[in-house]
């Protein structure tokens, strides 16, 4: 196959569970070596979409093809050259570390050497190399994911999946595995990941598909998103929750782009936080809290879908 | 070394085939064997000790009783040598139904290890098959054991027994692939002891392993026929008393065949449905 050929390439992809559609026609094309990210709420499409893509799942409706193969017919053979790392840790708990790599490379049928001399370098590339001969049971949760990450790449995949790689670690593990994923990208693998962290999203991804509701609202690349959909510059106000709501309105006289009242914030894009929190100052009000920062994801996903990542 | 000579290097193992067939299920049958590397031992006692336990209880024991009041209804043969073969075949049942549910719940709920497979080359019916290769290793493991603490315990009138071991394998094949079929798709493991109690006790008192089921009220025969156990216990027993009419053999197994068949027919589809949702 052709270097320039998407790896990854979907058309009207839909899924459905009974009457519920989970994803509702979705587009999107992958190329060697990028880092490419599905961003988006819960119940978004985000996990239908990756098992469709880790062939484990039929798709209701459209086209899609991984590798130059069909995505239902040729299964077996396009997850012999994929890497998943599955939401829900699938590890067998009561063999060892090792064992792990081991019973999962023979599953693509790699011979006992092949398996011993990469299960020798990936648990060296996820630091646990001293673990190697321990049961997996009782490792922590940032182990057992970077376990499952060293698994995934036993037999050297062309695409690694990552479904929400670090959600339900603990800040210091996330960015431990952030970090070798990091390592892996400049290594030129090709990775897909799903995420409803917008930081996991900018550091990690070269272009990104937001989703919501099982669509697609906006593709791009963090920086261009941020463009296109934001300003440069937030600022965001915190009142009095007694004063919130008056204050909100008085507010609508100073000039932005665009304003948003959540619950407890409000918020105004601008192309210069400063001089528009000077502004606010001259009209007489008082935040409890101010705070001027660059627009992020988040803010994109806002914009497009009126909530917030986390709801 | 560097991780990076085991991450650029050229995918292998990649099947051209789009139908992967046994070699597949033989890659399962081995997850299976690594796993099993760490309770073979205990499995190994428990193997020898049930049935020593239950020929000299059953058949020295209550076997001296029943042998002073005539062996005519055994057909001439020490109560110790009728139950054997009755008793082999039940092994069979029991080891196939604790691997049958367990093991598979545990694999698609607990661990997960099944959904870890699916995500590599196998397909469903690969990982269904490469439990079914491991689960019938262990049945002519656990009935070869038992036919070995029989000789020793001088249950075992001929080397014709040999013949009865693939019967009873078949036996438990019966009971293995409808019982996977359907354990995999369940969401809890509660219905696994309802199995245990209302279906393999009752299958084990009365399908003519303790007593003749020519003994049991006439309404209740045409049960007993129906079972896959009584078939594999009826074979066994004239295998190994070399009573065995080759009509009557066919019919056996025959029966235990379509039993296992559709129990496989029907698994290749359970497994597909629980592992490609």
């Amino acid at each position: 196959m052709p270097d320039d050929s998407p790896l990854i390439r979907a058309r009207g992809l839909v899924k459905r569970f009974g009457t519920f559609t989970a994803v509702d026609g979705i587009d999107f094309e992958l190329r060697r070596g990028e880092a490419f990210g599905f961003l988006g709420p819960n119940g978004a499409g985000k996990s239908s979409t990756m098992r469709m893509i880790g062939c484990v799942s039929p798709p209701t409706a459209g086209e899609l093809t991984i590798l130059g193969l069909d995505s239902v017919r040729d299964g077996a053979a396009i997850r012999a050259r994929l890497g998943v790392v599955p939401q829900e840790d699938t590890l067998d708990v009561e063999l060892t570390v090792r064992e792990n790599l081991y019973v999962y490379g023979r599953y693509f049928g790699l011979p006992r050497a092949v398996i011993s001399e990469r299960a020798a370098a990936l648990l060296d590339f996820v630091q646990l190399a001293d673990r190697a001969g321990d049961q997996v049971e009782p490792l922590s949760g940032g182990m057992k994911r970077r376990l499952t990450i060293a698994r995934s790449l036993i037999n050297a995949p062309d695409i690694l999946l990552l479904d929400e790689p670090t959600t339900g670690l603990d800040p210091q593990a996330r960015h431990v595995v952030w970090d070798r994923l990091f390592r892996l990208k400049r290594q030129g693998v090709t990775l897909v990941l799903t995420t409803h962290y917008m930081d996991e999203a900018e550091q990690l991804c070269d272009r990104l598909v937001v989703m919501d509701g099982g669509r697609i609202a906006a593709q791009g690349t963090p920086r261009g998103l941020i463009g296109e959909y934001s300003t440069p510059e937030v600022l965001e106000l915190r009142f009095d929750p007694a004063d919130h709501d008056a204050a909100a309105d008085k507010l609508t006289a100073v000039p932005a782009t665009r304003r948003e009242v959540l619950a407890d914030r409000i918020l105004l894009y601008v192309p210069d936080g400063d001089a528009t929190l000077a502004q606010v100052r001259a009209l007489g009000l008082d935040p409890l809290t101010s705070l001027v920062r660059r627009s992020t994801l988040e803010d994109v996903f806002l914009r497009l879908t009126g909530r917030q990542l986390g709801e | 070394m560097d991780a990076g000579t085991a991450l650029t290097g050229a995918p292998t193992g990649a099947p051209r085939a789009t139908t992967p067939g046994w070699p597949f299920a033989f890659r399962q049958f081995r997850f299976w064997l690594t796993d099993y590397r760490r309770t073979w031992r205990g499995s190994i006692y428990s193997s020898l000790l049930n049935p020593l336990l239950f020929l000299s209880a059953m058949g020295l024991g209550l076997g001296s009783m029943i042998d002073k009041h005539g062996t005519a209804r055994l057909g001439g043969v020490s109560y110790l040598v009728f139950l054997a073969p009755g008793l082999l075949a039940a092994t069979a049942m029991q080891t196939g139904v604790g691997e049958a549910t367990y093991p598979v719940f545990g694999s698609v709920k607990w661990n997960k290890t099944y959904q870890a497979a699916s995500a590599t080359p196998l397909r469903p019916a690969d990982i269904f098959h490469g439990h079914l290769l491991f689960v019938t290793m262990r049945l002519a493991m656990n009935c070869g054991m038992f036919l070995a603490v029989a000789a020793a315990l001088g249950a075992v009138s001929s080397p014709m027994v040999l013949l009865a071991l693939p019967v009873a394998v078949l036996t438990g094949l019966a009971f293995v692939a409808p019982i996977e079929a359907w354990a995999v798709t369940r969401t809890t493991d509660t219905s696994f002891a309802m199995i245990f109690r209302f279906g393999l006790i009752p299958l084990f008192l009365f399908s003519g392993i303790f007593f003749p089921i020519t003994q049991l009220p006439v309404w209740l025969r045409p049960v007993a026929y129906a079972t896959p156990l009584w078939h594999g216990v009826a074979l066994c027993r004239a295998l190994a008393l070399g009573t065995a009419t080759p009509g009557a053999s066919l019919l056996h197994v025959v029966y235990l065949l379509a039993v296992a068949a559709a129990g496989v027919f029907a698994g290749q589809r359970t497994y597909r449905r629980r592992l490609y949702v």
